[in-house]
């Protein structure tokens, strides 16, 4: 029971929740970008929110089915077509043993997931299987590849696609994300970092008025964001200190970097602020070019929202493993 | 303890600070909260990071929501008894390394620049580098990098002003007052003046990474003929920890 790479995309790989307990040795968490379609897409599946799917940018992979699987795609929409017939997101799918999935257009977004119910049968390394490029480990260790071929650990009994009838959007699950999935026309909620204060009065209003640009050097490691040219009232030489997923560092030269999901474990740069974790999907979801801007939040929002958002996934998982019992899956 | 400040890190972690300085005593009490919260296995913490002047916490969030409703509220608080508590517990012991290096100019590539612009001979850069025991005092950058220090000052120096493409696993650096160890090949800006044979990082073993922060290390000096002859007879057999 397996899926082919029969052609490869330019950053797909293994993805789950991340590794967690050895930022001390300096191994970063990694896992998947956008955590909240990742999840979805788990439960669409009738998976563990955690468990592990395949993350893919555009050009995608081309994919090939072995066996039969129950899947479900979310994230970004990259017009999914299963030999030759559109298949919608976050909608679970029943494949056919020897079907072909393929991604023919970046519409929207930035980072799609395949969640296969079962989940994706890779090597963990160190309690995770998140492919973790530079260590060479985790999931294939590496980017996916053509001839790469990924086991499964379900496959259902069926002859025929199917397209199964319950359907969710992110909207119903965060409520930041507008009726536009990964819409980034809302400000994205900030809380401020502990070098806020270095900015000049000027930057810190600038921050939180203009729009930015998502760069060209984007990738997992970080989105540069450009826009109007921050300037330091205080330049102190900092420390190297631990970051996080969706830090938002000042460089020398004036441009900001959001860190993302493969950030290093410490940074020595000027932290200006965190973008929320319930607005971080929308933030990654943003491709080269994209608009965004900040808005002020506090911690307590933060958490708040936060768990909200946890809330509704658990309670869309529950709504799909009813489902599937309903439909005899 | 008066400077301790207490800040969030994003809404899942927060770093409590204790200075920004490079100084083993405020290095101290960063690992006497480390070593005090390590001992207790709470279910709250899902990374501990010290650095420099920081220790930061990451938690997970619904977990300490479903005993609070401010999370960070509860961390902190909870952060500020420990920095009560932890000042009773033993004095800090550290391990003790002992890495080899090889100086041998195809390893230390920017011995003869360092040497011109701080005045200094390659064989006293040696002595000086190999004379203090350095502590970890974080790992970082890559999977176990080892940020050391502090290096003397009639060895310090700035960052390469370009940094090299690819700068060879093993490779002792120097930034600063840091000196430090790439554990694979990764580009890179520190100034290289040797190389280890020893094995920093090894994906299949238990224990990937050498290091801890914290490690005490001294390094001493070997010739060409004993790192070819370490790299024959097995590095990741060595083991370089003296006590």
């Amino acid at each position: 029971m397996s899926i082919e790479v029969i052609k490869a995309g330019i950053a797909d790989s293994v993805q789950d929740g991340g590794r967690y307990g050895y930022q001390h040795l300096g191994i970063n968490p990694t896992g998947a970008m956008d955590l909240l379609a990742m999840k979805m897409a788990n439960a669409l599946a009738g998976n563990a929110l955690n468990e592990a799917v395949v993350e893919m940018s555009f050009p995608a992979a081309s994919l090939y089915f072995h066996k039969a699987a129950f899947i479900a795609l979310a994230g970004a929409d990259f017009s999914p077509r299963l030999n030759g017939a559109h298949v919608p997101l976050y909608q679970p799918i029943g494949v056919a043993a020897g079907s072909e999935l393929k991604f023919s257009k970046a519409l929207q977004g930035a980072w799609c997931y395949l969640a296969v119910r079962g989940g994706v049968d890779v090597r963990e390394w160190l309690g995770s299987t998140s492919t973790h490029v530079k260590a060479g480990a985790g999931g294939l260790g590496r980017f996916l590849k053509r001839g790469d071929i990924l086991p499964i650990r379900y496959s259902p009994g069926l002859s025929d696609t199917i397209i199964y009838p319950w359907r969710t959007s992110p909207w119903l699950v965060s409520p930041q994300a507008t009726k536009e999935p990964s819409s980034l026309h809302a400000a994205l909620h900030i809380i401020p970092g502990n070098e806020f204060s270095w900015l000049n009065r000027k930057s810190q209003k600038d921050f939180l008025k203009q729009p930015f640009a998502i760069g060209a050097h984007s990738d997992r490691m970080g989105y540069r964001l450009t826009g109007p040219a921050l300037k330091q009232q205080i330049k102190e030489e900092l420390l190297s200190t631990a970051v996080s997923f969706g830090t938002i560092q000042l460089l020398p030269n004036g441009e900001l970097i959001a860190l993302m999901a493969d950030h290093q474990t410490t940074g020595g740069y000027p932290r200006i602020a965190h973008v929320i974790s319930a607005d971080r999907s929308r933030l990654v979801q943003g491709r080269p070019g994209d608009k965004i801007s900040f808005t002020l939040t506090d911690i307590q929002e933060a958490e708040d929202l936060a768990i909200d958002q946890e809330r509704s996934l658990r309670q869309l998982q529950w709504a799909c493993t009813f489902k599937l019992r309903e439909t005899g899956l | 303890m008066k400077e301790v400040s207490i800040f969030p890190v994003g809404e899942q972690a927060l770093s409590i600070c204790f200075g920004n300085k490079p100084d083993k005593e405020i290095n101290d009490q960063v690992f006497s909260l480390y070593n005090h919260l390590r001992r207790q296995a709470d279910p709250f913490w899902k990374d501990l990071i010290p650095a420099y002047c920081t220790l930061t916490v990451v938690y997970d969030l619904k977990l300490v929501r479903s005993h609070s409703a401010c999370a960070f509220t509860y961390v902190k608080n909870s952060m500020e008894q420990a920095l009560e508590k932890c000042i009773d517990d033993e004095g800090l012991t550290f391990r003790k390394l002992l890495i080899p290096v090889c100086y041998e100019s195809a390893f230390g590539l920017d011995l003869p620049a360092l040497a011109k612009s701080n005045r200094i001979s390659v064989d006293e850069i040696i002595e000086r580098h190999t004379a203090p025991t350095y502590r970890v005092y974080m790992l970082g950058f890559l999977p176990g990098f080892p940020y050391m220090g502090m290096v003397p000052d009639a060895i310090a120096a700035p960052r390469l002003a370009t940094p090299r493409r690819t700068v060879s696993a093993g490779s002792v650096g120097i930034a600063g007052n840091q000196t430090g160890i790439y554990p694979m090949d990764s580009p890179g800006g520190w100034n290289i003046i040797g190389r280890t044979p020893v094995k920093l990082f090894d994906v299949h073993a238990k224990q990937p990474v050498l290091f801890q922060p914290g490690d005490e290390v001294t390094f001493y000096p070997i010739t060409q003929e004993a790192f070819d002859a370490f790299d024959a007879f097995d590095a990741r057999s060595f083991n370089p920890i003296s006590a």
